[in-house]
């Protein structure tokens, strides 16, 4: 289990500046009916974040938040603070292109584009400027490299995307939200649609990718959460329906002494 | 043999099996007849036009009336309806689509994209001599580049009328069937909703647009009533597009009334062109989906 040199959350004062995303006193809306409440969260930079929690406990909803794709897919409402590195996400000036190049998304089934996979991965880097073949071609290769999928598709970047496996497909859309250069990565149960041998393909990649890169992953997985995270925010529910965070710590602690009891009863499978 | 092996092979019930086949047989009728209708009027058609279909009927134009011996044809109708289905294309194509676009990317459910996607089903169930009406009024009527009166332009104008709504309706369609995740991909690497609509969704959509495009086509190809009051006719060559125009399928209205016979000779080889000309664009529209 990784044991994580910084020190706990809750003892943490680091100035907000320093977090890759901090919220503060979050609540969300889908239309009236209110989905998650007082969300307080830090997300440490180059560190793994996982959020876990039962089955409609907000947390898919709370990193939809975090670059603002949410109001893309429905009237999902937003109050209170979320900072990127101390700024405002939510403050009116904010270009939402600008937000979600340095905030990427890997989404719950692989949802590449039906071109080729040279393409794919070059999307991104096409929307924000028009570099020479030469430039993107080593901007495509870094990024599949980085996404462990170069050695699989380096004969082939012609080729369909769709013609890949679910797990190549997943990592090739990973490979994908790399080759923008974001600084934090969110991932939205990035495995729930892939095989386990797969699944463990994308969890090594993950570790690896921690190096540059912060990431926050959603995932429903216990044991994945405990496998690759740094720090694993724990969110739930009660009667209302409305999510809350629970807590939030070390994995270590989380999973070895939590401090609340509702953390504990999921951990060890007793609800949820 | 035990019971349940039994109930296996146990017949269903006599009423159930008459029922059955009673179903079958009414729908393999019904198929039968409406094969009927396509099949005798493709024969007849065929019987009636195909000893007519030699090559001077592309190259060359219509034989005065009563005439025989010398070469007659009807090319000039051919280039007609081409050229006016073109022109007709190139309006409403464009309008067309960006018109989808914005029902399907922008507007969605606003009341703006909701009364547009009414008049778009309204206008495309207004009667083409409806249109034809409106075109002899609008374009016609008025004074174009010094012309005034029948041309290509009026013809073709008609016709795009006819097709917008078949373009806007299929396209919107098309555009719908692009999953949503693809937009959000898009959108979750910083591209704005212009760059996501033109470089993924139009991009996935494509194929079933141009399939809605030719079909626009073939419809419009064999429009009769918009074209008599619009480009009229004519038995000379096009050398202007502000100058009558003949068409195929006028053609073939003027023509089959004729009382002599090698003129309604010349209207069911007609026929057969123009049937040929859509079966083909129908064709090309199936090919460019079942590629995907």
């Amino acid at each position: 289990m990784p044991s994580p040199n910084s020190p706990t959350p809750s003892l943490v004062t680091s100035p907000e500046s320093d977090l890759a995303l901090c919220a503060r006193s979050v609540d969300v809306y889908y239309g009236n009916r209110q989905v998650l409440e007082e969300v307080s969260l830090d997300v440490y930079p180059g560190q793994v974040t996982a959020i876990i929690g039962p089955s409609g406990c907000g947390k898919s909803t709370f990193i939809k938040a975090l670059n603002r794709i949410g109001e893309l897919e429905s009237n999902m409402r937003v109050k209170g603070e979320i900072q990127f590195f101390g700024q405002n996400i939510y403050s009116q000036r904010v270009n939402l292109n600008q937000l979600r190049r340095q905030i990427g998304m890997v989404f719950q089934k692989p949802n590449p584009f039906p071109t080729s996979i040279y393409d794919n991965v070059a999307y991104g880097v096409r929307v924000f400027s028009r570099p020479s073949r030469a430039v993107l071609d080593d901007v495509v290769e870094s990024a599949l490299s980085d996404a462990a999928l170069w050695n699989e598709v380096k004969d082939s970047l012609k080729k369909s995307a769709l013609s890949l496996s679910g797990g190549q497909q997943q990592r090739l859309c990973i490979a994908r939200a790399l080759a923008v250069k974001p600084r934090v990565l969110l991932m939205d149960e990035p495995c729930s649609a892939l095989d386990p041998i797969a699944t463990l393909k994308i969890e090594e990649l993950i570790r690896s990718l921690q190096q540059e890169l912060t990431i926050v992953i959603v995932t429903h997985n216990m044991q994945q959460a405990a496998r690759i995270s740094d720090y694993t925010a724990f969110f739930s529910t009660d009667e209302s329906q409305v999510g809350r965070l629970i807590e939030l710590g070390s994995t270590a602690k989380i999973f070895g002494s939590a401090t609340h009891s509702r953390t504990r009863d999921y951990i060890e499978g007793r609800f949820g | 043999m035990t019971l349940f092996d039994r109930q296996l092979t146990k017949p269903l019930p006599l009423g159930r099996t008459l029922f059955s086949y009673g179903m079958n047989a009414i729908a393999a009728l019904s198929t039968a007849l409406a094969l009927l209708a396509l099949l005798s009027i493709l024969f007849e058609i065929f019987r009636q036009g195909l000893p007519g279909l030699k090559w001077e009927v592309f190259t060359s134009l219509p034989a005065p009336a009563g005439e025989t011996g010398v070469p007659s044809g009807f090319g000039n109708a051919i280039q007609g309806t081409v050229l006016m289905v073109a022109i007709a294309a190139l309006l409403s194509v464009p309008f067309g689509i960006l018109t989808a676009i914005y029902l399907s990317e922008v507007g969605k459910t606003s009341a703006t994209a909701t009364i547009v996607r009414f008049v778009m089903s309204i206008l495309s169930a207004v009667p083409s001599i409806v249109v034809g009406v409106f075109a002899y009024a609008v374009i016609v009527l008025a004074t174009l580049f010094n012309y005034k009166g029948f041309s290509a332009l009026a013809g073709a104008f008609a016709l795009a009328v006819i097709m917008l709504p078949i373009v806007v309706l299929s396209t919107e369609e098309a555009l719908k069937l692009v999953p949503q995740q693809q937009r959000f991909a898009s959108a979750a690497l910083g591209a704005n909703s212009i760059q996501t609509t033109f470089k993924v969704v139009l991009a996935s959509a494509l194929p079933s647009i141009t399939t809605g495009v030719l079909l626009a086509i073939a419809r419009v190809s064999g429009e009769t009533a918009p074209l008599l009051f619009t480009a009229l006719f004519s038995q000379s060559w096009i050398e202007n597009i502000l100058n009558p125009t003949p068409s195929l399928s006028v053609m073939i209205y003027n023509y089959s009334g004729s009382p002599f016979p090698e003129q309604i000779q010349l209207a069911w080889t007609a026929s057969v062109v123009l049937l040929g000309m859509v079966l083909l664009t129908n064709l090309l529209s199936r090919l460019i989906t079942r590629k995907r």
